[in-house]
């Protein structure tokens, strides 16, 4: 047994080292300037991993800012509004959302909300909110807001599961308190749980961060695949995840192959440090409770 | 009068915002299952014409030839989650077993919090690594690759699930094993494990649920294949893998294909988790309250 837990230790401790390993080669040619750099290109031996950084965190942030207010009326929903039985079948249907592969939700993208986006969401946005700038450009339907809105779908189950968690962990009598001072049942939501639960909300939602920022696949079939910032959210992007998933095969060279690997090395520190954060806002809501109110 | 008015407008206004925020919570649970309908809707009418026997048991035909099918990804798929499987039950209900049963110290602290960091870590990421570790050793792309990359997407909820079913176990069930004479080790599996059985078949299925639908990272590790393999030392297709070529391929018959094959996956999936409720919802752990 004590072989098998070292073994997590290990293979842990290996991912980083191989990653650290290959990454040597752009570390010591680039330094930090990778991160500032703006321009990708291989063929000239130009390795800038920002139009990546920018595209995984405004993709992600996107995602966050479509998802949470669903996520969080969702969760609310089920623990305090609605009967047992519905809760039951709304409960299974996250769970299942959740369960759909991210190929699949790739999929269902590419072929059902990319042409809603271009033909009716998109010439929409840039009419009425163009003078933005967010939405300015051609409405190619592909782009970083066809990356944002299909996140936001897969990450919405991850945070209203560990919103529900956390409001199910609220002591009943907060609930009761605030019922017999005679608040209504929103006062009572507002005041007696949502206050309550605040930082377990808070870690549910970098939770679901983090699994945006690593999400792939659904995100490389729709993004456009373009290192470029761009200010509209219409125009094509590119995440760190997506320029491994294309280009990592096809690399030719080693410092291509290694700017790749630095990529990752760095796409993973910043899940950990994402996800560290918030296991430690969820577990300072939820301690105390017993676990099996966890499992539902 | 006139407070008595003021209290009444008050009154109304609490009344208002408690109907609003109940609508609201309302339709964003609508919301959220619109999408899920939708996505199960498209799959059906898209896919399921085109699944037949032909389609399950045949290989892939080249563009612009009728007919061909996903049944090397399937059986290559099939090939990879037994690698993964026998790679990641054992080590992850190991662990598991560890950190419920001897996991006290500051060993079994860093240990769950490693499996943490092993559960967060980006599926693509886990691609490269493994690319870096396997791959680059044998120098060519392999089903065991694959297999070790899912594998070690495993561990980590397998562990989890098994620590938190056993210390569901009461203690009393453990002490009148001791009681009795019984081996420590010998409790721990023909009672503790024993007893908490049915969650800990939960974890596994949720786990191999998870990583059967996992494309990312298999692009540098099983690699994919068009044809029939059932060597473990060679590029191999998966069903995933199928998918995403097909789905980004600019063919129409491919299209027909992707759909198809994730009606296959979605099946399996689903089905999977379908089993799991079923399990986990008859009396999960007998002789717990």
């Amino acid at each position: 047994m004590t072989v098998c837990a070292l073994s997590v230790l290990a293979v842990v401790a290996l991912i980083l080292y191989e990653l650290v390993r290959q990454s040597q080669l752009s570390l010591h040619s680039f330094g930090w300037k990778f991160f500032t750099a703006q321009v990708w290109d291989p063929v000239a031996g130009q390795f800038g991993a920002l139009p990546f950084m920018y595209g995984t965190l405004i993709s992600s942030l996107l995602a966050l800012v479509i998802s949470v207010p669903l996520a969080l009326g969702l969760a609310v929903y089920i623990t305090e509004m609605c009967n047992i039985r519905l809760r039951g079948l709304l409960a299974f249907t996250t769970d299942l959302l959740a369960a759909i592969p991210s190929v699949i939700y790739g999929l269902w993208a590419i072929f059902v909300l990319v042409p809603l986006l271009r033909r009716y969401v998109e010439p929409w946005l840039a009419m009425t909110l163009g003078w933005t700038g967010l939405f300015s450009g051609p409405p190619y339907g592909i782009g970083m807001l066809a990356a944002g809105v299909i996140l936001s779908v897969m990450v919405l189950p991850i945070i209203s599961s560990i919103t529900r968690e956390v409001l199910v962990a609220v002591p009943r009598h907060q609930r009761e308190a605030a019922l017999a001072l005679g608040a209504t049942r929103w006062e009572m939501i507002r005041m007696g749980v949502l206050r309550n639960a605040r930082a377990g909300i808070v870690g549910a939602v970098i939770l679901g961060l983090g699994r945006a920022l690593g999400e792939t696949m659904a995100v490389t079939m729709v993004i456009g695949n373009r290192p470029e910032i761009a200010k509209s959210l219409l125009a094509p992007g590119y995440t760190m995840a997506s320029v491994i998933a294309n280009e990592f095969s096809e690399a030719t060279g080693d410092l291509y192959l290694s700017a790749l690997v630095e990529i990752g090395l760095a796409l993973l520190l910043l899940t950990l440090v994402v996800n560290a954060l918030a296991r430690l806002l969820v577990w300072s809501v939820t301690r105390g409770v017993p676990v099996s109110s966890h499992v539902q | 009068m006139s407070s008595n008015a003021r209290r009444k407008a008050l009154a109304w206004k609490r009344v208002v915002a408690d109907r609003a925020a109940t609508l609201a919570a309302w339709l964003a649970a609508l919301l959220v299952i619109t999408p899920l309908i939708a996505i199960f809707a498209y799959l059906v009418i898209r896919g399921a014409s085109a699944v037949n026997w032909a389609f399950l048991t045949h290989a892939p035909k080249p563009v612009g030839e009728a007919g061909g099918g996903i049944g090397n990804a399937i059986l290559g798929s099939a090939l990879i989650l037994a690698i993964s499987s026998l790679l990641g039950v054992p080590l992850g209900i190991g662990a598991g077993v560890y950190l419920a049963e001897y996991g006290h110290g500051r060993l079994a602290t860093l240990v769950r919090f490693t499996a943490d960091v092993l559960n967060g870590v980006p599926s693509i990421v886990m691609g490269i690594a493994v690319y870096a570790l396997v791959v680059l050793r044998q120098k060519h792309f392999s089903a065991l690759a694959g297999g070790v990359a899912l594998g070690i997407m495993m561990i980590p909820t397998i562990a989890r699930a098994t620590e938190e079913m056993l210390l569901m176990v009461p203690r009393a069930i453990r002490e009148a094993a001791l009681g009795l004479g019984v081996a420590e080790w010998r409790t721990v599996v023909s009672v503790s494990l024993r007893t908490a059985l049915p969650g800990v078949i939960t974890g596994v299925m949720l786990a191999f649920a998870r990583v059967a639908g996992e494309t990312a990272p298999l692009l540098f590790t099983a690699f994919g294949n068009q044809f029939w393999n059932l060597n473990l030392n060679q590029p191999t297709a998966a069903l995933p893998l199928q998918i995403y070529t097909y789905a980004i391929s600019p063919y129409d018959e491919w299209h027909q294909q992707a759909w198809a094959g994730a009606l296959v996956l979605i099946a399996l999936v689903v089905g999977t988790v379908c089993l799991v409720r079923l399990i986990a919802g008859r009396g999960v752990m007998k002789g717990t309250a």
